[in-house]
């Protein structure tokens, strides 16, 4: 019996959404972590019952947990509820939230500031963890994104990680500046067909690519427009908001920057917009189906300070052609008096036939749409406000 | 034995209660009682100082006896009452945000 599991991270906890494969009836768990902002959970696709959590504060800081049982218990990995938290001879067993940019003179070339607002130079500052991306392949092995904006790694199950610096160590890393929620490295796209390939974007530096598994980076962002800095079509400084991929073809990515959406053909090259007839071309989220790769959904939003949809109405639009023309879906959707806002990472796929898709919002709605998008329906609607909406499909 | 309470997200985390008792060896100062609280509970590492720096994280201080501790040197022998257990070293969350 197939089903669904979709991981909601929220301002004040995490919540998890089971459903079977017809997703009508939902059983929800939660909060888990109640009290701390969950910025993203999201499970291995090798070992679904393997999830990853990232637990902030801007009191205490951040915490990775980790669940083997789809979410029923979680440990910060390293030391298992019961547990001794030492080793016998005192040492403590686990760094699991520990982050430290590499300053090693042999693996790279770290740097040492970026960008401030002013236009100085600032010292990079770890604050959390935005994004977590299981390996394809390895259910121990996971990539973190971070703001002051970086990769990290683990290959232990989340016990330690390490920095790849070669992508602040690339160049252009002192050009990067914050975004008005950050300098986070928030997308981790990973290619299915090439392990090498690993995609990523910056708030507000740009989209970066490497095909050698993270050793060497380059700027992606030929063809994007920002009217926002000194030159439209700088090699950086793009606030890149999204970017999403079908797993068939990796080489086509759409995105959602702070003001367009984009597509490219040749995995990152070069980029075209493709916003054509929606109401407006700013937003955060953007996904992909799951079967058809032609297809996009995307949640336009008013503008970069009104953070609501156009006139009150909640609306996913749906492209079936890559792009340019776009169609509104409302079956389901509020369609007045409605200004919640519909975050980055808010919004995913499942791989069912017919098609899931479901996002969340500032207001703690998570709506889903069991058939592509046509009808809509709420799962759940008094969340804290939602940051994160991952979905796992079940066999 | 000396006394340290705990603001209430890192009980949880921690999975204590409001007060635990530590032992320490050699002088009782703020830095040789964060450092056997993390030693103690790995878990909170990082949470209430920087992994890196070891500077206290902005949004906690550090009370005892009834005095701010916060902006004093870590290497200060904290007071006697501590020492002895007679009174609690403090790590309190602020609250902000209205």
């Amino acid at each position: 019996m197939s089903g669904v599991r979709v991981l909601v991270g929220t301002h004040k906890g995490a919540f998890i959404l089971t459903s079977d494969g017809k997703r009508e009836k939902w059983n929800v768990s939660g909060p888990h972590f109640a009290g701390w902002e969950i910025y993203h959970l999201k499970g291995s696709p090798v070992d679904p019952n393997r999830l990853y959590a990232s637990q902030t504060s801007g009191w205490f800081g951040q915490i990775i947990q980790r669940s083997d049982d789809g979410g029923k218990t979680w440990y910060q990995p390293g030391t298992k509820p019961g547990e001794p938290t030492t080793t016998p001879d005192g040492m403590p067993k686990t760094e699991s939230n520990k982050f430290i940019y590499d300053t090693s003179s042999t693996t790279g070339k770290p740097l040492t500031t970026h960008q401030w607002y002013d236009g100085t130079q600032h010292p990079w500052e770890f604050k959390r963890v935005w994004h977590l991306e299981p390996s394809f392949t390895d259910p121990n092995t996971v990539y973190a994104g971070v703001e002051d904006a970086a990769l990290f790694r683990t290959t232990d199950g989340g016990q330690s990680w390490h920095e790849l610096p070669g992508l602040r160590g690339h160049g252009t890393g002192p050009k990067w500046a914050p975004g008005a929620g950050g300098m986070g490295l928030h997308t981790i796209v990973l290619d299915p067909k090439n392990p090498n390939r690993i995609y990523v974007a910056i708030s507000a530096a740009g989209a970066f690519r490497t095909d050698d598994a993270g050793k060497t980076w380059k700027p992606i962002n030929r063809g994007l427009s920002s009217l926002h800095i000194p030159d439209p079509t700088a090699e950086v400084g793009h606030c890149v908001h999204r970017i999403a991929m079908n797993a068939s073809r990796p080489d086509v990515l759409f995105m959602q920057k702070h003001w367009d959406v984009l597509r490219t053909d040749d995995a990152g090259e070069s980029w075209r917009e493709i916003s054509g007839n929606l109401p407006t071309d700013f937003g955060f989220a953007i996904d992909v189906h799951a079967h058809e790769p032609e297809t996009v959904y995307v949640v336009p939003i008013k503008s970069d300070s009104e953070h609501y949809p156009p006139d009150g109405k909640l609306r996913v639009f749906r492209s079936r052609k890559g792009g340019n023309e776009w169609e509104p879906l409302t079956n389901g959707l509020p369609q007045r008096d409605c200004y919640v806002n519909v975050l980055r990472d808010a919004m995913a796929v499942d791989s069912l036939d017919d098609c899931g898709v479901y996002f969340g919002t500032t207001g703690g709605q998570v709506y889903g749409s069991a058939d592509s998008g046509d009808h809509w329906a709420p799962i759940v609607r008094d969340l804290p406000a939602v940051l994160s909406v991952e979905v796992q499909t079940l066999s | 034995m000396i006394r340290v309470m705990l603001p209430y997200h890192l009980r949880t985390l921690a999975q204590v209660d409001a007060e635990i008792s530590l032992e320490i060896d050699g002088p009782v100062t703020q830095r040789s009682v964060l450092n056997a609280l993390e030693s103690r509970f790995p878990m909170l590492a990082g949470t209430i100082r920087d992994h890196g720096t070891l500077q206290r994280r902005p949004f906690l201080r550090f009370f005892a006896c009834g005095e701010d501790l916060s902006l004093e040197s870590p290497d200060t022998q904290l007071p006697e009452a501590v020492v002895s257990g007679k009174e609690p070293y403090m790590i309190i969350g602020a609250i902000a945000g209205g």
